[in-house]
């Protein structure tokens, strides 16, 4: 199924009878959901864009490079920079707005902005039961009824199949340098990275990988070059400065995972509290990509070790399979937590047609 | 401001009640006498009181469970509360209820520098949040004006914002983790200082919704470093227009200000009597501040001056130094207390886009004559939240009634143009019937889907936010 207008993604859904497998395009996918494809890609198109507001208003099926296209023309972006998994998980397919919304697909400027749903403003989506619902708004400050737009960001399709989205978004900034530090081990590595985010200095970046540990800062040129000056001078070690595009591309490869892409085995993602990245990694031994300032982990690892990943952070995070071969996909919560997540799938799509199987 | 008829078995089951409460908390953390609890009737909005039934001060989680246990097991209402700050009528009881006051849970638990983030009993203000890791450099970044009493509970209650949101976003965005006891007694925790759920966001749906979900009894909150200082420009503008289209270019051209406040005439005039600042007598100025390094300012500065001069202003006054920093934030927050020089007043809330700042304004000016009362607004103008003032007085009779009319035109108008009915201060009792101008039907029914997993008899903090006639098949079992 593939709806164009969101009248006819109601009725879609109303229609059914079947389990469906609600997907844009399909680029970030987890999980063993089964049943009819029901694709939102046939909803496209912008809906409202101010770029004085900083405010985009966008429907859910509509790519995310053209949303890119969009705000770029006004030397604007979408502020949590948008990972793209397709080389990671050999994906091929035009990702959209609503699928990165749904799987609260967020970037490395995650730790100076917030994630995908910290920018997400207001939603549209259409229940288990073919009914459409709005959620939040165009304004980016609004406390009025309950945040749907929360619950529904990274919400994987399990509640509502989205067709529409929100953003508060931000202008480019001037200039972006990052700091490539070498010369450090993993631990030092890593302090490194907490180091520059409890300084005074803005980091909109921090992650380490192949043995090297990048910071970046971003703003006006003045600024940009005082804070390099700064962070240079606080967290030694063998900096060199990468500026502009130099200093993008790293990120890019930060961001998508570029390192793990096309290796051997599986690959988790693992969150967790930054001072025990390092141990966690030394404990599974795999290779790793971390970005968040080491509060998020890349990992890959050979096949069957899932039984050992859950057992290295629990109490201390959670940790997804992104790319691999059976068992479980999302961590095990608690039974009064699943408990709850359960009654909300019940009441949010009481047939339990939507993307069943997922998220546990 | 109609509130549900109190049950009256409840009421006639205050004893039992009472002695069940004091079974499980230490003596002096349950009261029931009517002279004590009249210091729990009403909330920061005084003009609707009702002294509830009992009101407990627990000190631990433990004790919110056994309390929240007792109480659903007797059907018996629960408000929950901060420090009663709120504007809205959050914390306003009903005579069948027990008031859960988190006022003596005020600890700080954890301070975690290096993953940089505070855990404390929800009970603690605002402002200690941020003067438990000033030593080491830090602060919470979500700054109320009621940050001086107002608790984290509420905060997250009502997902609070503040004057510098427009750079370091509200507290939904700077919460990690809470501790949740539900109705029924049961603890749970949600997210945690890693700060990204492993399912659904269920903390993001707990933070704004009012105390209707569970009781927070501790958060883990994001600290962020001290930027290494702020200043402030004014600008004055002679037309409310030209100001909006100053922000709008500030915003445009990538500058971030940490804060883009907005006075209007009658609200310049009026705090100029009261505090004064020394402001221009223009329509309409403009506070910005932003952050950084001397030169780091001086750089930001330059570029807002540039954008500001195009626009012709009256006036355009730097600070030299921290005495005139000072100076020119006198008058903004002297705001709120100047207008009460001159009356009674009602302070609302709406967001509006901030294209439509100046069509809103001119509205309000046209409305103020018909209502045949005087509004003064300020504005937090990089986010489009607006906070009217209506002057009234409180001892004519009707004057309250017509202020409460005018407030309910401007906050439809708000939802019209494209905005909400609150920015940061929460629905409550006060906007809870206009939840019809913003939400239809099933967008209503969907969120009172989230209550019914969370608190299916309908027991916490119930006659708020949702209007009654739409909640009343829930809330009456």
């Amino acid at each position: 199924m593939r709806p164009v207008t969101e009248a006819e993604l109601a009725e879609a859904v109303a229609g059914t009878s079947g389990p469906l497998l609600v997907r844009g395009g399909g680029t970030r996918t987890l999980g063993h959901a089964v049943g009819e494809v029901l694709e939102t890609g046939g909803l496209s198109g912008v809906e409202l864009y101010e770029p004085g507001a900083l405010t985009l208003v966008v429907r859910a099926g509509t790519p995310v490079a053209e949303v890119q296209r969009v705000l770029a023309g006004e030397r604007q972006r979408l502020a949590f920079e948008v990972p793209d998994m397709r080389g990671l998980l050999g994906r091929e397919g035009v990702s959209t707005i609503g699928g990165v919304v749904a799987a609260n697909a967020s970037g490395p400027r995650r730790v100076q902005v917030g994630a995908c749903r910290d920018a997400c403003i207001g939603v549209r989506f259409v229940d288990g039961s073919g009914t459409v619902v709005q959620n939040g708004g165009r304004v980016m400050k609004n406390v009025t009824g309950y945040d749907l737009v929360k619950l529904l960001a990274g919400s994987r399709g399990v509640l509502g199949v989205l067709s529409e989205v929100s953003f508060k978004v931000q202008a480019v900034p001037e200039a972006e340098a990052t700091l490539v530090i070498e010369g450090l081990g993993d631990e030092a590595g890593l302090a490194a990275l907490r180091s520059a985010l409890g300084s005074p200095f803005d980091v909109s970046g921090a992650a380490r990988y192949s043995g090297r540990s990048l910071v970046r800062v971003e703003g006006m040129t003045g600024s940009v070059a005082y804070r390099v000056r700064e962070l240079t001078a606080r967290l030694g070690g063998d900096v060199t400065v990468a500026e502009g595009a130099a200093s993008a591309a790293l990120w890019r490869e930060v961001r998508d995972v570029v390192p793990l892409q096309r290796k051997a085995g599986e690959v988790w993602r693992v969150s967790t509290l930054p001072t025990v990245a390092a141990e966690v990694v030394a404990r599974l031994e795999g290779e790793a990509v971390w970005d968040w300032g080491c509060g998020l982990i890349w990992l890959l690892l050979p096949p069957g070790r899932g039984a050992e990943v859950a057992a290295a952070v629990a109490g201390r995070g959670h940790a997804t399979l992104v790319k691999g071969q059976g068992g479980p996909v999302f961590s095990t919560e608690a039974p009064e937590v699943a408990a709850l997540a359960a009654g909300l799938r019940a009441k949010f799509d009481p047939r339990g047609i939507l993307n069943a199987g997922m998220m546990g | 401001m109609d509130m549900p008829a109190p049950d009256l078995g409840v009421i006639a089951r205050k004893a039992r009640i009472v002695a069940r409460l004091r079974a499980v908390l230490p003596p002096d953390a349950v009261i029931d006498a009517l002279e004590e609890l009249r210091a729990y009737e009403c909330d920061a909005l005084t003009a609707y009181r009702c002294p509830p039934l009992a009101a407990v001060l627990p000190r631990t989680t433990a004790e919110v469970s056994a309390v929240l246990r007792v109480c659903w097991e007797e059907g018996v209402p629960v408000v929950p509360r901060g420090s009663g700050t709120s504007l809205a009528g959050g914390a306003m009881p009903t005579a069948d209820s027990v008031i859960l006051g988190v006022a003596r849970m005020n600890a700080v638990i954890e301070t975690d520098y290096e993953n940089r983030f505070i855990r404390v009993q929800s009970g603690r203000t605002n402002l200690s949040v941020s003067g438990a890791v000033e030593a080491e450099g830090f602060f919470y970044a979500p700054d109320p004006s009621s940050q001086l009493a107002c608790a984290i509970a509420g905060n997250i209650a009502m997902n609070s914002g503040g004057a510098h949101c427009l750079k370091y976003g509200v507290t939904t965005n700077n919460l990690l983790g809470v501790t949740l006891v539900k109705m029924d007694g049961t603890v749970l925790t949600l997210g945690g200082p890693w700060g990204e759920p492993s399912g659904l966001d269920l903390l993001g749906v707990v933070c704004g919704s009012e105390g209707q979900l569970g009781v927070v009894t501790e958060a883990w909150l994001r600290i962020l470093p001290k930027p290494e200082g702020a200043r402030p420009v004014l600008v004055g503008f002679n037309s409310n227009e030209v100001a909006g289209a100053c922000v709008s270019d500030i915003i445009k051209a990538g500058i971030l200000p940490v804060a883009i406040e907005f006075m209007d005439r009658p609200c310049i005039r009026a705090t100029e009597a009261f505090a004064k600042a020394g402001y221009p007598d223009c329509e309409a100025l403009l506070i910005i501040e932003v952050e950084g390094s001397d030169a780091e300012i001086a750089e930001q500065l330059g570029r807002i001056k540039q954008i500001a001069l195009a626009h012709d202003p009256v006036e355009f006054r730097e600070a030299a130094d921290e005495d005139q920093a000072k100076r020119i934030w006198l008058g903004r927050k002297s705001a709120f207390g100047a207008m009460g020089q001159i009356n009674d007043y009602m302070c609302l809330d709406g967001t509006i886009p901030v294209s439509s700042l100046p069509f809103v304004l001119k509205r309000i000016g046209e409305m103020s004559q018909e209502f045949g009362l005087d509004v003064g607004n300020v504005f937090h103008a990089g986010d489009g939240n607006m906070h009217p003032l209506i002057l009234f007085n409180a001892n004519k009779p009707g004057d309250l009634e017509r202020c409460e009319a005018f407030g309910a035109e401007i906050l439809k108008l708000c939802v019209e143009v494209g905005g909400c009915l609150t920015g940061e201060h929460g629905v409550g009792i006060e906007k809870r019937d206009l939840m019809a101008v913003q939400f239809a039907p099933q967008d209503m029914e969907a969120q009172m889907r989230v209550k019914d997993v969370f608190d299916p008899k309908w027991l916490l903090n119930p006659a708020k936010v949702f209007p009654l006639g739409a909640s009343a098949g829930r809330r009456e079992g």
